[in-house]
């Protein structure tokens, strides 16, 4: 009996700690739901596939924007072991004390999660370390893509990538740390076109940290989509050619292909070298850019507002055209003395008798001003200064003055012509055409920018409307075309007064200030311009059409502190209008003198 | 005759143990496939490099062992008992020479491709030897005499294995307890025993004032219970005094005995460190392994703390792992009842028994089997240190299997009537 009771006790005990253990197992398995994350965390890593960004092209297939490979070594402190610090140091070119404080930096942002540590290690690195990685516990190496430029221009049309920062992670749940993102130009613009969609592999990695095999052999993967390639509207050659007429300038080059809006070029001098800003070196020439006292990031072309200078007449004329202030051969008188303004003279040069072309023609300052105060004058049509100027602020609006286009160009400058109420309050309600007279001249309040100019050379080009400059004409394919900024925007000029203008733009080059302009077999119509600048010399201004008869290219060409319009700017914008009109350009001597023309 | 004898032993033979014997060996070796296998690479069968392959050879030449077993007169297995037992003793010390050292413990004789490892059977051994030996001696007048060599037996393979710095095989070792305690070893003892280790592992746990601070508020308790009885006081006193001094020695014992990586492992078990990349790592990734395993697990091959080697020893010391990892808590169910049914049926065959020599043989190996299968699982779940002591019968190794099969063939074959 005793022993039988000993056989329970046996029994029970052992029950008991059954029961224990199933407890303990069911809280462990069923109960804590931890542990299977935790499970995950240790087997799982999920790999992002950084796909190719989408290569940029000229309208002619010229490739301005590609990729190159680079490698950068990633560390994950906890899988570190002991390995040789001088070898790394000497295949990385380090030191050891960067080589601790990198690791430590590491820990500091996570023991798991890889850190970067050595960003875009060369070719050749790299092919020496991978075959020495397993010797480096903890170390391994991201495929990268950096941007890469095989001519060195448009940098601030093309743009930049660099490294998302908080901002962009926290505008678009896309981005993560390490990410590239487009901070400029096109890059920007066309961000997701370009930088496809990420891929992510899940990949088993055993407690070494190596990569053993997919996870569920690869159903949870998504393959990354290389971004899409884009062809821009710019002109490789004509951009190049532009960027070497404008060295050791300043000042910006537009041309627009005008029934398209497509820019075929835009120049900013001075310019700087896209590759400068790709991979390790970017921070550091960033910096020496910034400092520059030239100021090579500023986009002239967009971002500097002038005084239009004389090429504002021809919007002015329009205005008098249409508003029937003057007829084509209504006739003002230019006495030498010039035009005047109670004790204030606007000086001119003796024209004599002058119709609209010949003022065009001549570029004459008392034409225009007359012009000018008799539309603001004009009470016939008008009760009022006001509403007169209100008037004429609005033909102006629609030629595409004051405004932003927001196409798909960087930053642009709105530029200010000032409305009613400015002046309502600058001279306190007693103000009259005289008072404002020189914007008719394009002195004085207006401010606008060399892409406003060469719209407004569009819309005369078109003879009454523009579509809004762009600078990316396909997408995908050459023939899936960006019909985006396609809408023709009308000027409240009628089109018949265009050719009027026309006429004068021509005269301008055949027997007026802009004889320089003239190209063999192509008739060109201009205006030089001459902008006021109260820091030092004038801008050399020059507005282009070519050919006059079926404009295929309207040119709008600043050169700061180049004086008179027809001494640097005319020749340049001529010079632009051959290249791109002829394939190559036959005055070697111009161009030479131009190029090497030096202006500081 | 041979066919008259065949169907005779099939007969007599228990079938369930056989049953639990080929269930417990055979999801064994699935799951030491499972550890084995690469996803997304190429797994045969019949590759010798690979551990289940190995594994097939032990399991087969095992029912070699098994087959002998059934055949041989069962009276040779009481004749060479202490035979088995010196036998195995000498080829103990002989490893203490020529051995090798695996993980630590010099406990393996490494003969070609293969090491066997002679403790697992010198547990077998002691089992017959003790049984073969409480049948003889009860009859004995001398009852202290008995316990003397009883305890002789069991101490002297602790004693060799100690050297073999193999601290988890020693325990095993205690599991003859059972044995102990059915043949007539006091209760109250026990009870001591196990006061004993309370106290131990409180004083490890905490510290030396603490147990004093608990020891004096129980003694002090007891003095006014028995307040009215002096001898019961006297008798107080002296327990009291001998405790403080076992507080003490334990802490001396656990300073100085035990090697540096069990002391962390005993740290670790206490809760006293917490250092997930040492210690710890082991038994927190075991945990993970078995907690990610849920209600029905992960299903068959797609386990991944085990495949990809975040557990250590997963095919054999931490075998469990990938069973509750891949079969989740039915996995765990499924194991607890075949392992519980066995120890039972040994147990129940051993009390119907009318040879006391099978009896005593039983109750020694179904300690032996409960201690293994405790251990094991205890450690990988964290309620008792990490010890290396196989699961019987499901780990990778061939001297455990071999030991196994024949442990229980030889019970099989005791009980055959």
């Amino acid at each position: 009996m005793q022993e039988k009771k000993r056989y329970i006790v046996v029994l029970a005990v052992l029950a008991v700690l059954a029961l224990v253990y199933l407890i303990r197992l069911f809280n462990l398995q069923v109960l804590n739901k931890s542990y299977k994350e935790k499970a995950n965390q240790n087997a799982l890593r999920y790999i992002t596939e950084h796909p190719a960004r989408g290569l940029i092209y000229d309208r002619n297939d010229s490739l301005l924007v590609y990729n190159d490979a680079a490698y950068d070594i990633m560390v994950v402190p906890n899988e570190l072991r002991e390995f040789d610090t001088m070898e790394l140091c000497r295949v990385l070119d380090i030191t050891i004390e960067e080589v601790r404080k990198k690791i430590d930096k590491a820990k500091k942002y996570s023991y798991i999660v890889p850190s970067l540590f050595e960003q875009q290690i060369s070719k050749e690195d790299y092919g020496f370390l991978q075959e020495k990685m397993y010797e480096f516990p903890g170390f391994f190496v991201q495929n990268r893509t950096l941007r890469s430029y095989p001519n060195p221009i448009a940098a601030h049309i093309l743009g930049y990538v660099s490294e998302v920062n908080d901002q962009d992670m926290e505008n678009d749940n896309y981005y993560q740390m390490g990410d590239y993102i487009g901070k400029s130009g096109i890059e920007k613009a066309y961000e997701t076109v370009l930088r496809g969609e990420k891929g992510k592999r899940v990949v088993l990695v055993d407690v070494h940290n190596r990569e053993v095999g997919r996870y569920e052999n690869g159903a949870e993967d998504v393959v990354a989509v290389p971004g899409t390639s884009i062809w821009s509207t710019l002109d490789m050659q004509l951009q190049r050619y532009g960027e070497e007429l404008m060295a050791n300038k300043r000042g910006s080059i537009v041309a627009i292909e005008p029934k398209t809006g497509e820019i075929l070029c835009i120049i900013s001098a001075p310019t700087y070298d896209p590759n400068l800003l790709v991979g390790t070196a970017r921070p550091k020439n960033y910096a020496m850019l910034l400092e520059d006292p030239k100021k090579p990031l500023f986009n002239r072309a967009l971002m500097a507002s002038y005084p239009p200078g004389s090429t504002f007449k021809l919007a002015n004329g329009l205005i008098a055209l249409q508003d029937g202030i003057v007829t084509p051969t209504t006739v003002y008188t230019c006495s030498g003395g010039g035009y005047h303004i109670g004790n204030h003279v606007v000086h001119c040069h003796n024209c004599g008798g002058l119709n609209i072309y010949t003022a065009i023609q001549r570029s004459c300052n008392s034409y225009f001003c007359r012009a000018y105060y008799n539309i603001l004058s004009n009470r016939r049509k008008y009760k009022n200064i006001q509403e007169a100027y209100t008037a004429w602020l609005d033909y102006m609006h629609s030629m595409g003055f004051a405004q932003r286009y927001e196409t798909d160009l960087p930053y642009e400058l709105k530029g200010s012509i000032p409305t009613a109420d400015y002046f309502d309050k600058k001279y306190n309600k007693s103000w009259n055409g005289n008072t404002v007279v020189s914007m008719g001249i394009g002195q004085g309040e207006a401010a606008v920018t060399p892409l406003q100019m060469a719209n407004m050379l569009a819309v005369i080009a078109n003879q009454g409307y523009y579509i809004k400059p762009h600078v990316v004409k396909a997408i995908g394919t050459k023939d899936n075309l960006n019909t985006q900024f396609s809408e023709k925007i009308y000027s409240k000029i009628d089109p018949r007064h265009f050719k009027t203008v026309l006429e004068g733009m021509k005269l301008v080059v055949t027997a007026g200030t802009g004889r320089g302009a003239q190209i063999d077999g192509i008739v060109v119509a201009g205006k030089t311009g001459t902008a006021q600048n109260p820091h030092g010399a004038d801008h050399s201004v020059f507005a282009l059409i070519a050919p006059a008869d079926d404009p295929q290219i309207v040119i709008f060409c600043l050169v700061e502190n180049g004086g008179f319009g027809a001494s640097v700017a005319c020749p340049i914008a001529s010079l632009m209008a051959e290249k791109y009109l002829k394939g190559e350009v036959k005055r070697t001597d111009l161009e030479k003198r131009m190029k090497e023309l030096y202006l500081r | 005759m041979y066919s008259d004898l065949n169907r005779k032993n099939t007969k007599g033979f228990d079938a369930r143990l056989i049953i639990y014997y080929f269930a417990l060996v055979f999801i064994g070796w699935i799951t030491i496939y499972s550890t084995c296998y690469i996803p997304d690479g190429v797994n045969t069968i019949f590759d010798i490099s690979k551990p289940y392959c190995k594994q097939l050879i032990w399991i087969g030449s095992s029912l070699l062992i098994g087959i002998v077993i059934l055949l041989i007169d069962k009276q040779l297995i009481q004749h060479y008992a202490y035979y088995f037992y010196i036998l195995c003793l000498v080829l103990m010390v002989l490893v203490l020479v020529i051995g090798t050292e695996i993980s630590g413990a010099k406990a393996w004789i490494k003969i070609g491709e293969f090491s066997i490892q002679p403790t697992e059977f010198m547990k077998v051994a002691t089992a017959l030897a003790l049984a073969k030996f409480f049948n003889e001696g009860k009859t004995s007048t001398e009852k202290r005499y008995v316990w003397l060599i009883v305890g002789g037996l069991v101490l002297i393979p602790i004693f060799v294995i100690m050297m073999q710095h193999d601290a988890g095989s020693a325990l095993v070792f205690a599991s003859f307890i059972i044995l102990f305690y059915r043949e007539g070893l006091s209760g109250g003892l026990l009870v001591l025993v196990f006061i004993a280790a309370f106290l131990a592992v409180f004083t490890l746990k905490f510290n030396e004032l603490y147990a004093i601070a608990l020891l004096t508020t129980v003694f002090i308790c007891f003095m006014i219970k028995d307040r009215v009885h002096k001898k019961d006081m006297q008798r107080n006193i002296i327990v009291f005094i001998i405790s403080i001094v076992f507080v003490f020695s334990v802490n001396l014992l656990y300073e100085h005995l035990l090697e540096p990586h069990q002391k962390v492992r005993v740290a670790t078990i206490l809760g006293q460190t917490s250092d997930p990349k040492g210690a710890d790592f082991n038994l927190n990734q075991s945990k993970i392994a078995i907690g990610s395993g849920g209600f029905f697990g992960k299903g068959y091959l797609k386990g991944t703390q085990t495949k990809l080697k975040f557990v250590p020893e997963q095919s054999t010391d931490f075998i469990f792992c990938a069973i509750g990892e891949e079969w989740g808590f039915m996995g765990t169910l499924v194991i607890f009842y075949l392992y519980l049914a066995l120890i039972y049926r040994i147990l129940s065959l051993s009390e119907k028994s009318r040879i006391p020599f099978v009896r005593h043989y039983g109750y020694g190996i179904a300690g032996i089997i409960a201690v293994h299968f405790f251990v094991n699982i205890g450690m990988t779940i964290g309620l008792v240190p990490i010890i290396g002591i196989p699961l019987p019968f499901l780990s990778y190794g061939g001297s455990s299997l071999w030991a196994f099969t024949t442990m229980l063939f030889i019970f099989i074959k005791l009980n055959d009537n």
